[in-house]
């Protein structure tokens, strides 16, 4: 039986890009803000926009924050913008503060020359063969908003960069974790690509 | 690299396409959300609607629209024409879309593009700007197409959006616009090197290396065009070829 995958609602960002997305290219999904509904589904994704304290609080709020480091270990998860960020264990945003601590390494700003916050598309370099870039040419263009990125400690953990005046961690993955800096919602057919790429990780 | 975009602009008056759209293989040349889809597919890199009609009556109908092509369209969307609150901004980009641009509104009352910014995020608040040259060299900045002038200069007001949480600014010069004679360099030049936001040029393109000109001499982060790619003269991924030619990153 096919299942469905939870975009997990704590009160930020837009959901519904992401829903819509999945919808398109045939991904069952759920709209999900409790516990209970996070448990039913085979995969979730992290979507935010945002400060990265305003994202934890927000989570801590909506009571998930336990539930996510429990499901992540048995599912796959993908982190979008905020939610990549918050996968990893303190950012230096505003003010330092505790990520969900799921892959270790720290955000903070792009250490760049160039204009912040970067938005528009940039290239990925492949950095180390993963799931979510199956099929796709090195160099593939994706859409970025974003002025904060995640530094992994452990190169391993870097799926992908783009270079913005510095190298900037694009795709993050550890185990069943997985991130994205940039909005595969929004990067056209290459951004339909990952997600596809992301459901075949449960299917 | 950071891509330059190309921005195909679709005005829409009461649910329809205008400055008509002259492509073959389209079933309805007026419907924007057909058009929207075979823009991104032709690789823009962002759709932007410009609600003409603006009446509160349109308003749905827009909401409409962008809830049909954030559907099926999946590169940036941005909205525009006659914005004035913080609701408008939330009704649709719960539709779907992902910035909005202001203009009269934001020049009338400021605390819209930092409201809207704290609310909604500086990525989605885009403060678009008409402006003209005064005869001592400076912009002014003008609204309604030019019919109302503003004591506001334009690098001023650009500046003073960045500070207030503006993501964006467009710039559009009135001088330049329906000439086909080429982006004003000087201007986005000049606003582009006093912000650090990206500036996305519009008005006066006709030929390809308007495109090039204005994001080297210019730089500008992207490029807005209208007639030029209803009309066919050129095509967005003529322009991106021609642009990758002269070792301008574009995404292909």
């Amino acid at each position: 039986m096919p299942g469905f995958t939870a975009i997990i609602d704590y009160g930020i960002g837009n959901l519904h890009s992401v829903s819509k997305a999945l919808d398109y290219i045939g991904i069952k999904n759920r709209i999900c803000g409790t516990a209970r509904e996070i448990k039913a589904a085979d995969a979730l994704i992290l979507p935010g926009v945002g400060a990265f304290p305003d994202g934890m609080a927000a989570l801590e709020k909506a009571g998930l924050v336990e539930t996510i480091k429990s499901q992540s270990e048995i599912k796959p998860l993908l982190g979008i913008c905020l939610g990549m960020q918050l996968l990893f264990d303190k950012s230096h945003e505003l003010v330092e503060s505790a990520g969900l601590g799921l892959i270790p390494g720290t955000v903070g700003l792009i250490n760049t020359g160039l204009k912040l916050p970067q938005i528009g598309w940039n290239s990925l370099a492949i950095k180390k063969e993963n799931p979510l870039t199956r099929g796709l040419d090195d160099d593939s263009y994706v859409y970025f908003v974003h002025s904060y990125c995640a530094s992994p400690e452990n190169p391993e953990h870097i799926g992908a960069t783009c270079d913005y005046g510095a190298e900037v961690c694009a795709i993050t993955m550890r185990g069943n974790l997985f991130g994205c800096q940039f909005h595969p919602e929004k990067s056209g057919d290459v951004g339909l690509q990952i997600l596809k790429n992301f459901a075949e990780l449960y299917r | 690299m950071l891509a330059k975009r190309i921005i195909p602009c679709l005005d829409v008056h009461d649910g329809r396409v205008v400055k008509g759209v002259n492509f073959k293989n389209l079933r309805d040349a007026g419907d924007p959300v057909e058009l929207a889809g075979l823009y991104s597919e032709m690789g823009a890199d962002e759709i932007v609607f410009l609600d003409i009609t603006a009446t509160h009556a349109a308003r749905r109908t827009v909401i409409d629209i962008v809830e049909k092509t954030a559907r099926c369209v999946f590169v940036p969307l941005t909205v525009g024409g006659g914005i004035r609150t913080v609701d408008d901004f939330r009704d649709i980009l719960r539709a779907g879309a992902d910035k909005i641009s202001v203009n009269s509104a934001a020049v009338r009352d400021k605390s819209l593009i930092s409201e809207a910014a704290k609310k909604f995020g500086s990525q989605c608040v885009v403060l678009a700007i008409d402006a003209k040259r005064r005869a001592d060299g400076s912009f002014q900045v003008v609204l309604n197409g030019g019919r109302i002038e503003t004591e506001l200069d334009a690098i001023e007001w650009a500046k003073e959006a960045e500070k207030l949480g503006a993501g964006e600014i467009m710039l559009n010069s009135i001088d330049a616009d329906g000439t086909k004679n080429g982006f004003d360099i000087e201007m986005t030049k000049a606003v582009a090197s006093s912000v650090r936001i990206p500036v996305i040029a519009s008005g006066g393109c006709g030929t390809l290396s308007h495109f090039y000109d204005v994001f080297t001499e210019g730089q500008a982060d992207a490029a807005l065009a209208a007639s030029i790619f209803h009309y066919g003269e050129l095509t967005v991924p003529q322009v991106k070829r021609y642009l990758s030619s002269r070792s301008i990153a574009v995404r292909m």
